[in-house]
């Protein structure tokens, strides 16, 4: 069954603090959607709320059309699964121990482990590559595989919808591509809807079926990278001068980033950043 | 492309590489747990005959299955045998609630009775003895409501969107000492005529284990071990860290919440039948990490290991020191050098389970 996933007018933040202005957004089935912005722009807040780990302030995030706060949390966990930025290993876990605990929300008090449990990790061990690491403790791996091991705790949990926040920080490139041509398998052969946030632009316009821009919290464009990356947005939601061009592997835009000490297109290359506009409150001075 | 081809065609059935692993470790884990209940009988055994005066192991037996044996049934009956079951019973509470913060927290340190919640119930205890002359399952009421709210109290004072380890810990710490105060000042007003008291609600003793504390004592751990066990599962979603445990469908601050007042109330009920044992909350999960290494979740082995700590702490300082010393005086021996090592070694790398 294929699951929905879309946001309704959602303005997200903490305590007073306002990060996310009235998003509407709905995440096409069974595509690859990723979520590009500046720094403290709001995406993975974003992604947070959809995951439930964040409440909207107003608005919604609706899973098959209904909101995600009201469904019991161990049902969505059976249809959407996330990679958290810093999950947490504990001391010594086996590794396939640590990959089973994604199995958590299909047992209940009575349903405990069972051969199902075991194939499913398998599973989700081999799709990564770390077969061979099962009965290794999570101490002794290295930052990619440890990464990789978070993912096979995702897959193990097999949900519909599998949304990612930064997979691929602390990675060397190599590694990164590795993770996201994963990724597209999972996509390609079952069908999982996948949302991520991603740091590189050009692996997010590579990787991307769907791409979403976002400039300080509220929806700058969305659409298929060829659409959405261009000189004018990178400019925009990155405040940078580039170029881009077509990548000639993958045939998707590719951002070139100008900087101060290379000659680039537009002339006077240094765009100024906007001046902050709240004037100083009256009783500033006082 | 390449990941998912590649699995290995040495792998017989799908499912039995990682079945077989995970099997192995049961075993392992189960063999730990064996070891340690008949290490624990064991102690338990020589503690009821040998003593002052020793009895053959079938004296014992006897006695402990409620035939007269001239007096055996006295010294064992009444003496040693209620003792070694409160030693068992409160190791059992203590192990238990004192793994279930540190991993709760995911911090070594985070042991309630490093953090003053075992402060907060003795407070509570030697305030209604002295002040009201509070006894019995009443005072065992007042040792857990007191430790629930010191536990809320430094929790609310440590909160800042979301509970952070290290904050909680030292604003533990410091309730904790302030709560210590509050139990010397009222020991030195007070009139004490029993030094043993005194002790017990300093450094914990099983001088006053007779069988009206056994009683309350086992229904509460009867009650509250089982609860713990359930819960397990969220305490093994929590450890991975907020989000992921909300990813596995097990919510984060409820979860914490529930198994908190589990924790709070398994320490206060050990601490109300025996005072606060110095660190047998605090050693129980290492050393019981120590031996199932990753093989399995450690709630029962930390909560035999915290009786085995209490029975052999209580039999050492009963019979093997030359002067009587209560149990809490021996495991604050024991204990006081390793948190001494952590705090230097979490200096360098930031300990957890």
């Amino acid at each position: 069954m294929k699951h929905t996933l879309a946001v309704e007018a959602a303005t997200i933040g903490y305590d007073e603090r306002v990060v996310v202005h009235d998003m509407t957004l709905e995440i096409p089935q069974g595509a690859i959607t990723t979520i590009v912005g500046a720094n403290a722009c709001g995406k993975s807040t974003l992604l947070r709320a959809m995951a439930r780990l964040l409440k909207t302030t107003s608005g919604t995030v609706l899973l098959d059309g209904r909101p995600i706060g009201d469904l019991p949390s161990r049902e969505v966990a059976t249809v959407l699964g996330l990679l958290p930025q810093t999950p947490v290993s504990p001391e010594g876990i086996a590794v396939a121990d640590l990959v089973g605990r994604g199995r958590y929300p299909h047992q209940g008090w009575f349903r405990r482990w069972t051969h199902d449990d075991d194939v499913a990790v398998e599973e989700a061990l081999a799709a990564t590559d770390t077969l061979d690491l099962a009965d290794r403790s999570i101490d002794e791996l290295s930052g990619g595989q440890r990464q990789r091991v978070w993912i096979a705790m995702a897959l193990a949990q097999q949900t519909d919808v599998l949304l990612l926040d930064e997979p691929t920080t602390f990675l060397d490139v190599a590694h990164q591509v590795e993770v996201l041509d994963l990724l597209t398998d999972l996509n390609r052969r079952r069908g999982t809807t996948i949302v991520m946030v991603l740091h590189d632009l050009n692996l997010a316009a590579r990787y991307a079926d769907h791409l979403v821009a976002i400039r300080s919290g509220r929806l700058y464009s969305q659409g298929s990278p060829a659409e959405v990356v261009t000189e004018q947005m990178v400019s925009d939601v990155f405040g940078m001068t580039s170029r881009v061009i077509t990548d000639p592997v993958s045939q998707t835009p590719l951002v070139l980033p100008v900087g101060r000490h290379h000659s680039g297109p537009a002339s006077g290359g240094d765009d100024e950043r906007s001046a902050p506009d709240a004037p100083l409150p009256a009783d500033a001075l006082r | 492309m390449t990941a998912t081809l590649t699995t290995r065609a040495a792998a017989p059935a799908p499912g039995a590489l990682v079945g077989a692993g995970r099997h192995a470790r049961a075993r392992r884990w189960r063999l730990v747990l064996v070891v340690l209940v008949v290490a624990l009988l064991a102690v338990m055994l020589l503690t009821l005959c040998v003593g002052e005066r020793s009895y053959s192991p079938v004296d014992v037996f006897r006695v402990v299955l409620g035939q007269h044996v001239d007096g055996a049934s006295f010294t064992v009956g009444d003496l040693r045998l209620p003792r070694a079951l409160t030693g068992i019973l409160v190791g059992i509470a203590f192990g238990m609630g004192g793994v279930m913060f540190q991993t709760m927290l995911r911090n070594v340190l985070a042991s309630p009775d490093v953090i003053g919640i075992s402060a907060g119930s003795s407070a509570a205890a030697v305030v209604a003895i002295t002040a009201f002359g509070i006894s019995g399952p009443a005072l065992s009421a007042v040792a857990v409501a007191a430790g629930i709210g010191v536990a809320g109290v430094i929790y609310a004072l440590s909160w800042r969107r979301g509970v952070h380890g290290t904050r909680l810990i030292l604003i533990g710490i410091a309730v904790g000492a302030m709560l210590d105060s509050v139990i010397s000042y009222t020991l030195s007003r007070a009139a004490i005529y029993d030094v043993n008291e005194a002790m017990r609600w300093l450094t914990g003793s099983l001088n006053s284990a007779f069988w009206p504390v056994v009683r309350p004592l086992a229904v509460a751990v009867a009650v509250l071990a089982p609860l713990a066990t359930v819960l397990s599962r969220r305490l093994s979603a929590l450890q991975l860290g907020d989000d992921a445990s909300t990813a596995l469908g097990v919510s984060a601050d409820r979860s914490r919440l529930v198994l908190l007042v589990v924790a709070v109330a398994l320490v206060s009920v050990g601490t109300a039948a025996a005072g606060p044992i110095a660190f047998v909350a605090f050693l129980a999960g290492p050393i019981a990490h120590r031996l199932v290494r990753g093989s399995g979740p450690l709630l029962w082995p930390a909560a035999l290991v915290g009786a085995l700590l209490v029975l052999v702490g209580d039999y050492a300082g009963q019979h093997l020191l030359g002067l009587r010393f209560p149990v809490g005086v021996v495991t604050g021996v024991l204990g006081a050098p390793y948190l001494l090592w952590l705090l230097a070694r979490s200096n360098r790398s930031g300990g957890s389970l």
